[in-house]
């Protein structure tokens, strides 16, 4: 409803947004907020049985002590792969988002669209895909064969006894793939901003292209490198599909540890007090992101 | 940049395009693969079959068609719940407003993982037993901040002038949001609806936590790792592409936005 200059809207305007959000609000509080919280005493709480999920709430604080000596190996894993893949898609990303920014010309809007594009196939038919491209027949362990690099490759760590399979490196390889798009695009929008003026003027005081690239171009990009690797970190220190159907036993993450135990354990306290551990790392690490600005730059699509 | 500083840029990026598109090609062409035994994985030889009736998998099927209601009523119902709170939060003085944005934005802060394991213990804990109400619960949770928050982008670059020009003309200010306002969000609304649709249709950690016996797209293809890798996932994935990218064509105006 718009703006009225008439009085009797006024008053009428200090209720009706509240009737337009509480529907919203219900939900969101019910839904998210509530159960959120709900976590916390159900972390200190013990299983009634091995054979259900029903808990008694014991105060047991040493869940948390148990849990981290538990999965600490898989949480710094989790973070250490999603790490490794956020710096893999970013040598790839800065690059392209640059030449799309800079040298896309008219076919800047495609070469965005195209980036999203692969998005819309759905990452578990993707995951069933990368089976195929990395699998002991695949192409990639043939070309790889064919160079004659696999010797080398295991020397280094990326192969397992000569498979791609089951490892590390498919794990990073799929969790790169997903990110992807969640860098270029914060990245072509901040360089979207910069002014092209600012590069004619670099040029005209004979700033070469190295010195125009690092004086001008990086710091005004810088917003959206931070946006983009939030936006990366946060889903794939929590992904569950990649480690679970591209990566081997010993590449589980966290994720798939708090899946095993509220699912198959029905360890439901333990499960919540991890991911409210969980929770607790990434909070720290937007809020280390967001450093008193406000919502407005978090990064949203 | 120089010749050779220009090549570089272009086969790097011809990389990453590559990174991006690699499971999307494997896919398409698989589902032109005459497969040996229960895994169509290995690349044995072309042919057409598979094409013949794309729907035949029964079971795939079935669960395609769940997650299209499912997603549906997720994205209609998170439009609904979000466009209202975007219009109280972009056309009032809300006391409170940039804390319910912050509450808007949280849950996309967290993974899915964190939201997942709290609606399963919601549903334990009311003793809601999990099924389709409880994936509709869920899945519209998630989709309600999306649409909310890109509604509220649009309605806060639409100008309220041409509003008050409707009233000054003799409408009612329901009939001016009516006549003016609604016709103009429509671009934002099929916009957030296909955003909300295809997040919810994609969605595999919070569904696998709630949806109980119900079997849903993204978990029926999970469970193919360990039953069977029909070529008709790759003929359907296919089929959704295509019908995807014609949407995305249709819903974008003639100028790319990002």
């Amino acid at each position: 409803m718009p703006r009225s200059p008439r009085a009797e809207a006024d008053r009428r305007r200090r209720w009706w947004p509240w009737l337009l959000l509480a529907p919203g609000l219900i939900w969101l509080i019910g839904l998210y907020v509530l159960p959120l919280l709900g976590l916390v005493p159900l972390s200190l709480s013990e299983p009634v049985s091995r054979f259900g999920l029903e808990t008694v709430f014991r105060g047991r604080v040493g869940n948390y002590a148990e849990v981290l000596q538990a999965y600490g190996p898989i949480l710094v894993r989790s973070f250490g792969f999603a790490l490794i893949a956020t710096a893999l898609g970013l040598v790839l990303a800065y690059p392209l988002a640059f030449a799309i920014r800079f040298h896309g010309g008219r076919w800047k809007s495609l070469l965005v669209g195209l980036v999203v594009l692969p998005s819309l196939t759905s990452y578990l038919v993707r995951a069933i895909a990368f089976t195929s491209l990395l699998g002991d027949s695949g192409p990639v362990l043939n070309l790889v064969a064919s160079l004659g690099l696999t010797g080398w490759l295991d020397g280094l760590g990326v192969l397992r006894d000569g498979r791609l399979l089951n490892t590390p490196t498919a794990v990073i390889l799929g969790l790169t793939n997903n990110l992807l798009p969640f860098l270029v695009l914060p990245l072509v929008v901040a360089m979207e901003r910069i002014d092209p003026r600012l590069l004619e003027v670099a040029d005209d005081l004979h700033a070469g292209p190295l010195r125009s690239f690092t004086q001008v171009v990086w710091p005004l990009s810088l917003p959206g490198l931070g946006a983009g690797i939030l936006l990366s970190l946060i889903p794939a220190a929590g992904d569950v599909v990649n480690p679970k159907f591209l990566g081997g036993p010993n590449d589980r993450m966290i994720a798939n540890a708090i899946e095993t135990l509220l699912l198959v354990q029905l360890q439901a306290p333990r499960a919540a007090a991890l991911t409210l551990v969980l929770m607790a790392l990434i909070t720290l690490a937007v809020l280390l992101q967001l450093r008193g600005r406000g919502v407005d730059d978090l990064p949203l699509p | 940049m120089t010749r050779a500083g220009g090549w570089l840029l272009g086969i790097w990026s011809a990389l990453a395009y590559g990174l991006l598109y690699a499971p999307v090609v494997v896919t398409v062409l698989f589902s032109f693969n005459a497969p040996r035994g229960r895994f169509n994985l290995i690349w044995q030889g072309f042919t057409l079959e598979n094409w013949r009736h794309p729907l035949r998998d029964q079971a795939l099927t079935d669960a395609f068609l769940t997650s299209l209601g499912l997603s549906l009523a997720a994205a209609l119902l998170a439009l609904l719940l979000g466009g209202l709170m975007a219009l109280a939060l972009s056309r009032a003085r809300v006391r409170g407003g940039r804390s319910i944005e912050l509450l808007l934005a949280l849950p996309l802060t967290n993974p899915e993982i964190v939201v997942a394991t709290a609606l399963l213990n919601l549903f334990v804990g009311i003793d809601l037993p999990r099924g389709p109400l409880t994936l509709v619960l869920s899945h519209s949770l998630f989709c309600l901040s999306y649409a909310a928050l890109t509604l509220k982008a649009r309605l806060a670059g639409f100008d309220p002038t041409l509003e008050l020009a409707a009233q000054d003309l003799g409408a009612t200010p329901l009939a001016a949001f009516r006549r003016v306002t609604l016709p103009l969000l429509v671009p934002g609304l099929l916009a957030a609806t296909l955003l909300c649709f295809s997040l919810s249709f994609d969605d595999y950690v919070i569904s696998s936590f709630t949806a109980g016996e119900t079997v849903i797209l993204p978990l029926y293809l999970a469970g193919a790792f360990q039953r069977e890798i029909s070529p008709q996932i790759q003929v359907l994935s296919t089929l959704v592409l295509l019908v995807s990218v014609a949407a995305l064509l249709l819903a974008s105006p003639r100028k790319g936005r990002l």
